[in-house]
């Protein structure tokens, strides 16, 4: 349950748009069609899926102050190479899953571009990753499984926000929005709107296992985020009431 | 200092800021406006590693290939958001506590791998260290104008300095409460929203058609 508990929270509560703001320079300039954006968001789901096992076992094997006990060198604190050891492991993922794509399906690869190696400088990689070592100091990670679900998690989470920005900003094209604010001022505001949505998340959470029966009726609630893109207004009122 | 150099200095707080106009680098500057003090630690940091890795990589440019600059690149970034992060530990403890994971996020801030790429790449040391101080500055001044509304209007205090009340004038005891919701990530977006929709207004060139 703590896994679901996990896997929901990163997807909805900690949304890796709404919440922290992570990747936010490809979230504005790719969220022009649906169709690219739901290409990006895979490929980015992917590499998350990836690196936030892998930078993990690196730093609980490794990194991590008195990781390397398993050798026999108790005392060595290798925690200040953090940054670079993960961005090295980004960067080198994403370079492999770039060949594989060109080597297997050349038709995606021409269609992502440019977008695909600049998945290592985006921020919501290295961001999982972070975010993963802060968990692990904080002992509330601790298992392999745990850090796959994370990474999945917030993947799906940006995925999510992009194709509905994408959807968004599609419908706007129609708009008549003031000449200075087209193009990056509104898309800013729209988040800002869907971020408040998102706020009413904040409050999921699945009993544990004993209250198993309850989950069933806690569900549905996942059901709103469809219902999100045309809800704006009312729910930003309601959010200033409860604070 | 010559005129070219100005430019390179002044161009990136308006004409060609790296947040409101190339978009660059919003990840790590809408996080860390709740408050002043953190924003303007953060806006130092990212200047120190703009300019510095801007200055390493025009030196350089001419030994490099092409094929493995990215990774060049991102070790040398790696490098002074490492050496940034253990001085920020040393000096300012809570201020890099605050800050979290956001220095490391440094490392993947466009700004810096952006200016590198399309600057560094092509221009003499001086003119890139320059560009980086200048692009440094122009993030830094969005992130003190977002910060500025953010802690006024959402905790009433400047540096942590209440400022709407003291002993000859209190808001508070005429009704006035403050906005919670500036504290909260999406206020920090449609407060930059607000900001590039007054400047393009004002630079009618920026306009998209």
């Amino acid at each position: 349950m703590d896994t679901l508990n996990l896997f929901i929270k990163s997807i909805f509560i900690d949304n890796m748009v709404f919440a922290f703001f992570f990747g936010m320079c490809s979230y504005i300039a790719v969220s022009k069609s649906v169709k690219t954006a739901l290409g990006l968001g895979a490929a980015v789901t992917f590499v998350q899926v990836m690196t936030v096992p892998l930078n993990f076992l690196l730093y609980n094997y490794i990194l991590k102050p008195g990781a390397l006990s398993w050798c026999g060198y108790e005392s060595v604190d290798l925690s200040f190479l953090t940054f670079i050891v993960f961005i090295a492991t980004i960067a080198a993922f994403v370079q492999l899953v770039e060949m594989i794509v060109e080597k297997f399906s050349p038709a995606l690869y021409s269609q992502l571009g440019i977008f695909l190696p600049l998945i290592a400088v985006n921020c919501a990689i290295m961001g999982g990753s972070l975010f993963m070592q802060q968990k692990v100091d904080g002992a509330e990670m601790t298992t392999v499984w745990e850090s796959i679900v994370y990474g999945l998690g917030s993947g799906l989470g940006w995925w999510l926000a992009i194709v509905m920005m994408a959807a968004i900003r599609e419908k706007t094209t129609y708009s008549h929005i003031p000449a200075a604010l087209k193009g990056p001022g509104i898309a800013f505001i729209i988040t800002g709107l869907m971020g408040i949505a998102f706020m009413i998340f904040s409050g999921i959470q699945f009993k544990s296992s004993e209250e198993a029966e309850k989950v069933e009726a806690a569900e549905p609630k996942i059901e709103v985020v469809e219902a999100v893109e045309t809800e704006q207004t009312p729910v930003a009122e309601n959010d200033q009431v409860n604070l | 200092m010559s005129n070219k150099n100005l430019k390179y200095l002044t161009g990136p707080f308006s004409a060609n800021n790296p947040v409101i106009v190339q978009i660059l680098g919003i990840c790590s500057a809408l996080a860390v406006t709740v408050k002043l003090e953190p924003a303007i630690v953060m806006a130092l940091s990212v200047t120190a590693v703009t300019a510095f890795s801007n200055l390493v990589m025009s030196l350089l440019r001419n030994g490099l290939p092409s094929r493995i600059r990215i990774i060049v690149q991102l070790v040398v970034i790696a490098t002074l958001v490492i050496l940034v992060d253990q001085v920020l530990k040393a000096f300012v403890y809570d201020v890099s506590k605050q800050l979290s994971v956001y220095v490391g996020l440094i490392i993947t801030n466009c700004i810096v791998m952006g200016r590198v790429e399309a600057f560094a790449l092509g221009n003499g040391p001086w003119a890139s260290f320059l560009d980086g101080i200048g692009n440094g500055l122009g993030y830094g001044l969005i992130l003190v104008i977002v910060a500025f509304f953010r802690e006024l209007l959402g905790s009433g205090t400047l540096f942590g300095f209440p400022v709407l009340e003291n002993d000859w004038f209190n808001l508070y005891a005429c009704g006035y409460s403050n906005m919670g919701l500036m504290l909260f990530p999406p206020m920090a977006l449609i407060i930059v929203g607000c900001i590039i929709w007054i400047h393009r207004s004002r630079n009618k060139d920026l306009q998209e058609k």
